[in-house]
């Protein structure tokens, strides 16, 4: 009985009239959790009842803490007849279960009726009580924190990033069920939320043991996801990143409400060691050799450290790259073995982050994709199907008992497609893929699952060792420059942002790293795809590809030339009508034109922009009745590291015709002066260099279009084709019939976004760095219906750009009053509900900037960010340190050495390090040489601050008091506080300063009164705002002012205006947070130095 | 190609100030449309006319959707599904309770019942207000008419507290709930040219000294309904008419106490006695229901009407003045204090700047005032302190004692009562 759920219902307010004759309600509220129920009293004749209720306490497993949602009924009482229900509260009650999240869910929530919508509000208090669980064997895993967020949180260091999880649970679709014959809609409705809720609950738990089995205590980048199959069930499948996160310890002073049962006696052996005094007195402690008798890679990660847990003890398995072995070893034999072995072992060395820790990307490879179509099976085990109808049953029907098959049956697909994205990324030299991620498109049985990511070549250590810094925060150090900083600064040895001895070389020169990423993994004599290259730009010791394709955002060191912007390619293909098989094959057929010439758009558009980079590329295709659609999203850049790219010409086919001629040359010049205005749109002046030419429009001849993936394995349903045009030139458009004309019109029709404005699809823009605080997250959807006539390729193509053109026009309009503003993470989901039927959905974010600091150049960029970075760099700094501290133990070198050495390091990187090749075999070595260089520096500076060391102590519970404090009331202040939203990571102009636990909500809702409610334009926006207010109102309850990485996954609509009925199923998910402003902070930014002292050198008792 | 469905939802709700305006004025998506397009915002934003309606289109679900919370506008505080900044919440709700000057003098004393609601549409003829606009707005009377009818306390006070109004709107409210439930007749010809501003100030004045409010802060329906009591106690007024040296002294009495402090003192003393006698005669009835309804048709038809030259203009004598004539002077004597900010604030409420509604103000003083309205106004105003002094001297008279008599509840009540 390891946990105690306490539920307390104080009161409702703005409860509809369910009593006509008296105008009022006889509420009273059923609290169910598993199968028990407990009820209030009922509250006669009122809309704003106080039941104010004693604690109703259920004592369950964790397991079904983890699984089952608390739900929260309210009805009216009626003497005679049954007791009609008002509505429903769903409360998740994940976020109480790990320590550092939030102790109490309190507020008021919306009540909701999946009929009515939202009905008055409840106010609910709920705490739980975890006992220890000594089991070893339990099926559950409090304690894994789960992030949406695609990148190490703020105030959180990644010690380890373990690599790729993931799962899937099936079970039948309540919806689909002979039952639902002959119940009410609500109770349909309410049996699916239900499911679904219990669903990723377990999916959720399910992960979470992997990741404990890989020791890890945190899975970053979660992303679940629905697939409603229909009649052949409902699939919640899962993936994201294992990772060990520390909390940063300036934050960190929480007490810990509900430790993960095996968390105390674990901790106990290692928190005398971590002292950082004993270390630096001398470096060899007993704890080297007892951290060697584990395993290298939990050493690191002991310090200052209550949340990470259950990993220490046991003896390494499955990820174990035989380090148990290895104790006593020479370190540097380790650290070679590791690397080699670090990824390999891995069955999929996946990541769905997509911005790293700085240093943690060597090598970008480009993007991989497979795609997959499948037919779904029919329904089985019909037998069974009875029990359906209790509501209260689904735990029987898990499908560990009856469906058996049928995961296996999805895990095998999705087993495959990965199986194909591994290839192919091993075929372009890389041993990972990031930026990760896996979607479906279903229509009727037919199913096109697609898994893409980007083939990249990692930094081990980030893998397997602890030496790692993941403190940084993402924000600051994306700013282009930031490293720059540090170099002159003499800082920069703490960031291991130069990842390569090209790069490491060109920091030397002073200039700026971070062409690391853009150099090629692969070989050159071997290329796995033709394609153009030539040495990179900012080093000019390493080839690049003429074009980078990748899905994961800007890396924090990447230097760009000019603003970013969002480039969109989009196509619809016909397809007939067809039944099963034959049309699973139609569209497999299908599949690879689209690829193709989705592929041709991005690049054409990106050539047209004067861009030679994409990040975040995006490629969605969409399948309906009678047609696919596909539409690529990716913010374009300009990478200094990457050539400039060429034009684009046009050529004819029939060259001798005089007019035809002065069209093309029309046509040419029209393209021309095109590129030529974005380049002055979007602030792209590369330097002049003098053996390229700069800016011709023309072609080089050798200049090819770059295929990003893979040729390494071919099959029925996974497409592989050659994007690389063949021996034709990519970049001459010929026109030859009315299509290629219509391309390269359709080509010249995107309207640049109205001035005072950026879009683009990644976290933020390139090139703006100067956020002001204004955000407005916001959903846009279209529903169009076309024109059943005469569909052709051509204006079906027509308006589906229209649509999507329309909607970011309106978009500019509607947010015109936040000029200069940004969009980002524009993120546009297409789907076909039926035939003629499209539906767009946009999620985006529009974040003001201050127009002034924007148009300065580079340079003072770097000032700025140098400005801004100040107070939070030196806090920065600390975390590494608090690493190399404990990478001393293993030290071999003496002190006095170390001392002398750290003198020359100050000047520059040894030459061992300079002088390693690029191959991979040698990265141990390099490893080695940079740990032994962190360690220097580490000991020169922990002595110069030990003897703050006492007055940080007390420091730092006072200004986690401070923080405290000055966040209570921001959120109290007024009657409703304010929850913002943003799809990004990050708040601008505030501080994150506590993740409060993950929000996965899933809501439908049916009308039977569409006209009534302002037809289906009214429906859906009813249901939009009242889904934002029911995700703002639990993150208020957490004790949250906002939601980040928020996400919309899925957005299904489906209406019957004949029935006048309309149904919408809508599934987001987010982080619960509390930020801070930055001006609140700004008082304590004279403590600021003091207080980040403090985890480099007090870490250790502040946990204890 | 068409688009079924378009929607934008924002975290915070996006309000555009000129699309509500449209909305509240009750123009049809389609006309809205248009008169944006020909306010030139095509032109400054790039946009087209597509992009224009779909925004409309937008912005008239959300207001339609505010519209219900708007009905109850704390619950628009408390609701959780719009987030919206507090000072956008309050132009939501000040702009929706706004109501045009033209509408609101047609159905101003008006039964807020579905009778009238059916004549909304001639109204709307009429004025030129949208009907859409007109319903808007009658039903936004008839709603607060609804709340605030049977409770206790202020009135204008128990507007604000329900409705969230701003100060000034709240009080134009209550002066249109008192008007409703006395069902005072605005709509004569004879009184069009009194605006809702004049009426609003008569209204205030009578609701501070003609109510049971008046004398009693915990009575139901205080603010709402004329005190029987003291419209009984007026009939006792004849005898300033009947009795010749009660008549005498009462001149001598007012006339003290305005000399010098008035421009048409010598109409007004020349005209005292018929001056008096219209009025007394439409105070001695307003115990009838009826003769209630007609004050102010009365005021202006038969008080002045002896007056010859004062036809027309004297019905702007504001009733207000006329003191409460009870014995319970404690009670009454606060009125006193009260009145004169009041009166002041009232006088100065939008009149000052806008000389066309002078005539209101010239009321405050008493016939003669009216007759030579336009000097007046200014010496109004100051006209009102001494008011407490020249009480005693002119307690009964109505209207013309309006300001002295204030205070002179001491004197003349025993008399009254005799």
């Amino acid at each position: 009985m390891p946990g105690k759920l306490k539920v307390k219902i104080v009161a409702g307010r703005h409860l509809p009239v369910m009593d006509r004759a008296s105008d009022l309600t006889d509420a009273f509220v059923e609290v169910k959790f598993g199968n028990m129920t407990f009820k209030t009293d009922v509250y006669h004749k009122s809309l704003n009842p106080q039941w104010n209720s004693e604690w109703f306490k259920f004592e369950v497993d964790d397991e079904d803490l983890q699984d089952e949602p608390l739900q929260i009924t309210v009805l009216d009482h009626d003497t005679y007849s049954a007791n009609d229900a008002i509505g429903k509260v769903y409360i998740d009650i994940d976020p109480l279960l790990y320590s550092e999240a939030a102790t109490v869910i309190s507020g008021w929530f919306p009540i909701y009726d999946t009929i009515h919508g939202i009905r008055g509000e409840i106010n609910v208090v709920v705490k739980v009580d975890l006992f220890n669980d000594l089991n070893r064997f339990r099926q559950s895993s409090c304690g894994v924190k789960f992030f949406c967020t695609t990148s190490i949180p703020k105030c959180y260091r990644a010690v380890i990033i373990h690599g790729f999880v993931e799962e899937l649970v099936v079970n039948e679709d309540p919806e689909y069920q002979w039952i639902d014959r002959i119940r009410t809609p609500r109770a349909s409705n309410e049996a699916r939320q239900r499911l679904i809720s219990l669903m990723s609950g377990e999916l959720q738990r399910k992960i979470g043991l992997k990741v404990l089995e890989m020791r890890g205590n945190a899975v970053v980048g979660y992303l679940q996801c629905f697939d409603l199959e229909g009649e052949s069930g409902l699939v919640v499948r899962a993936i994201g990143t294992a990772c060990t996160l520390d909390k940063l310890s300036s934050t960190a002073a929480f007490l810990p409400a509900c430790n993960s049962p095996s968390k105390e006696m674990k901790e106990i052996p290692f928190n005398e060691d971590p002292n950082p005094n004993t270390h630096s007195s001398g470096p060899s402690t007993p704890l080297k050799n007892q951290t060697y008798s584990f395993s290298p890679s939990k050493s690191y990660s002991r310090q200052s450290s209550s949340s990470d847990t259950d990993l220490s003890l046991t003896p390494k398995t499955g990820m174990g790259s035989g380090s148990a072995g290895k104790e006593g070893g020479p370190f540097k034999a380790l650290l070679r073995q590791q690397t080699q072995s670090a990824l390999e072992q891995r069955e999929f060395p996946f990541f769905t982050l997509t911005a790293f820790p700085p240093g943690f990307l060597v090598h970008v490879g480009g993007v991989v994709s497979a795609r997959s179509v499948k037919l779904l099976d029919r329904i089985h085990n019909p037998a069974f199907v009875g029990i359906m109808g209790n509501t209260r049953s689904y735990k029987l029907l898990d499908w560990n008992s009856f469906n058996s098959d049928e995961p296996e049956t999805r895990d095998a697909w999705w087993a495959e497609i990965r199986q194909e994205i591994k290839s192919h990324a091993k075929a372009l030299g890389c041993h990972a893929v990031v930026g990760y991620s896996e979607s479906t498109s279903i229509c009727e049985e037919v199913c096109i699952l697609s898994a893409s990511g980007t083939a990249a070549v990692l930094n081990p250590r980030f893998l397997q060792d602890g030496t790692v810094e993941g403190c940084l925060e993402q924000r600051l150090s994306w700013q282009p420059g930031f490293f720059s900083i540090g170099s002159e600064k003499g800082e920069v040895d703490f960031f291991p942002q130069s990842q390569d001895s090209s790069s490491l070389l060109g920091q030397e020169e002073n200039l700026p790293a971070g062409c690391g990423f853009c150099h090629i993994p692969y070989d050159e004599l071997n290329m796995p795809f033709p394609a153009h290259l030539t040495y990179c730009y900012s080093c000019r010791k390493q080839k690049v590809p003429d074009v980078l394709f990748t899905t994961i955002d800007l890396p924090t060191d990447a230097t760009v030339i000019g603003k970013g912007c969002l480039i969109q390619a989009r196509l619809c293909r016909l397809k007939k009508k067809a039944q099963a098989e034959a049309n699973a094959t139609a569209i497999s057929n299908l599949l690879p034109f689209m690829e193709y010439e989705v592929h041709t758009q991005l690049m054409n558009k990106l050539k047209l922009k004067g861009m030679n980079a994409l990040f975040g590329l995006r490629i969605q295709i969409t399948v309906g009745e009678n047609m696919l659609m596909g539409l690529a999203s990716a913010t374009g850049v300009y990478l200094t590291a990457l050539p400039t790219p060429g034009g684009i010409q046009i050529a004819g086919k029939t060259p001798n015709d005089g007019s035809y001629e002065q069209h093309i040359s029309h046509m040419q010049k029209k393209i021309n002066d095109t590129i030529a205005k974005n380049k002055e749109l979007y602030e792209i002046n590369p330097p002049e260099i003098p053996e390229e030419i700069i800016g011709s429009p023309i072609p080089e001849p050798r200049q090819r279009s770059r295929l990003l993936r893979s040729q390494s394995e071919s099959s029925d349903e996974v497409i592989e084709l050659d994007l690389s045009h063949g021996k034709k030139d990519a970049f001459v458009l010929e026109i030859d019939d009315t299509d290629a004309m219509e391309d390269v019109h359709s080509l010249l029709t995107d309207v640049p976004p109205p001035s005072g404005f950026y879009s683009c699809n990644t976290e933020i823009m390139p090139g703006i760095n100067n956020w002001t605080s204004e955000i407005q997250m916001f959903t846009s959807v279209r529903v169009s219906r076309l024109s059943n006539i005469n569909l052709t390729n051509q204006t079906l193509n027509k308006n589906f750009n229209d649509l999507c053109e329309n909607l970011l026009k309106s978009l500019y309009f509607k947010l015109r009053s936040m000029i200069p503003c940004c969009l980002c993470h524009v993120n546009f989901t297409v789907s076909l509900p039926e035939d003629e039927l499209i539906q767009v959905t946009v999620t985006a974010v529009a974040i003001t900037f201050d127009k002034h600091q924007a148009v300065q150049t580079t340079k003072t960029h770097v000032e700025k960010s140098l400005q801004r970075a100040s107070t939070d760099n030196e806090e920065l700094l600390q975390f590494p340190l608090e690493l190399c501290t404990d990478s001393l133990g293993p030290h071999p070198f003496s002190p006095a050495k170390e001392h002398l050495e750290s003198a020359s390091s100050n000047s520059g990187i040894p030459a061992a390090q300079r002088a390693t090749s690029i191959d991979y075999s040698s990265f141990a070595d390099r490893c080695n040489s940079w740990i032994e260089l962190i360690k220097l520096k580490a000991q020169t500076i922990r002595r110069g601050s030990i003897k703050t060391t006492v007055s940080v102590e007390k420091a730092s519970p006072l200004t986690e008091g401070h923080f405290r404090q000055r966040s209570a009331p921001a959120c109290a202040n007024s009657t409703v506080g304010v929850v913002k939203m943003t799809p990004l990571s990050f708040i601008p102009g505030a501080k994150i300063t506590k993740y409060l636990g993950i929000i996965n909500m899933f809501f439908i809702r049916e009308t039977t009164s569409l006209r009534e409610e302002g037809g289906v334009s009214g429906f859906l926006h009813a249901f939009i705002a009242e889904v934002f207010a029911m995700v703002r109102a639990h993150v208020a309850a957490l004790g949250g002012n906002a939601v980040v990485s928020y996400i919309m996954k899925q957005c299904v609509f489906m209406e019957n205006p004949n029935k006048n009925q309309a149904q919408c199923l809508i599934n987001v998910s987010g982080d619960a947070v509390i930020f801070v402003r930055e001006s609140e902070l700004e008082i304590m930014s004279t403590q600021q130095p003091i207080a980040s002292c403090q985890p480099a050198c007090g870490g250790g008792e502040i946990a204890t | 190609m068409t688009n079924e469905l378009d929607i934008f939802v924002g975290n915070t709700t996006l309000i555009d100030e000129d699309v509500y305006r449209l909305w509240l004025d009750g123009y049809s998506v389609s006309d809205a449309v248009g008169l944006r397009v020909r306010s030139g915002i095509l032109e400054q934003t790039g946009a087209t006319a597509g992009v224009l309606q779909s925004d409309t289109m937008d912005h008239y679900r959300t207001f339609h959707m505010l519209e219900r919370l708007l009905h109850t506008p704390p619950k628009l505080l408390h609701q959780l599904v719009f987030q919206i900044p507090p000072s956008r919440q309050a132009l939501l709700i000040e702009r929706y309770y706004a109501f045009d000057e033209a509408f609101v003098r047609e159905v101003l004393g008006k039964k807020l019942s579905k009778g009238t609601k059916k004549d909304l549409d001639d109204i709307s003829t009429k004025t030129g207000v949208t009907l859409k606009s007109c319903r808007r707005q009658f039903d936004n009377f008839k709603r607060v008419f609804k709340v605030v009818e049977e409770m206790r306390g202020s009135l204008a006070g128990n507007i604000q507290q329900h409705f969230l109004l701003s100060d000034r709107l709240a009080r134009d409210y209550a002066a249109v709930v008192f008007f409703a439930n006395n069902r005072f007749e605005t709509g004569k010809k004879k009184l069009q040219y009194l605006t809702f501003g004049d009426l609003a100030f008569c209204a205030e004045l009578m609701i501070q000294n003609w109510t049971p409010g008046a004398v009693d802060s915990q009575v139901d329906d205080m603010d709402v309904d004329l005190d029987k009591e003291f419209l009984q106690d007026l009939k006792e007024l004849k005898v300033l008419v009947a009795d010749k040296d009660l008549l005498d002294l009462h001149k001598s009495l007012v006339c003290t106490a305005l000399r010098g402090k008035l421009s048409v003192f010598p109409e007004m003393e020349a005209n005292f006695k018929n001056l008096s006698r219209g009025l007394v005669n439409i105070a001695s009835k307003l115990t009838h229901t009826k003769d209630v309804r007609d004050l102010f048709v009365d005021l202006v038809e038969k008080a002045p009407g002896p007056l010859g030259s004062l036809h027309g203009h004297a019905a702007q004598l504001p009733p207000a003045h006329v003191p409460r004539l009870r014995p319970r002077s404690p009670d009454a004597r606060p009125a006193c204090p009260l009145l004169g900010p009041a009166a002041k604030g009232g006088g100065g409420r939008g009149i000052p700047g806008q000389p066309r509604s002078s005539p209101p103000r010239s009321a405050r003083s008493p016939g003669p005032g009216a007759r030579t309205s336009r000097p007046q106004p200014p010496s109004a105003p100051g006209r009102l302190p001494p008011g407490p002094g020249s009480g005693p001297s002119c307690p009964v008279e109505w209207g013309g004692g309006g300001t002295g008599s204030r205070a002179g509840q001491g004197n003349p009540a025993p008399r009254g009562r005799s």
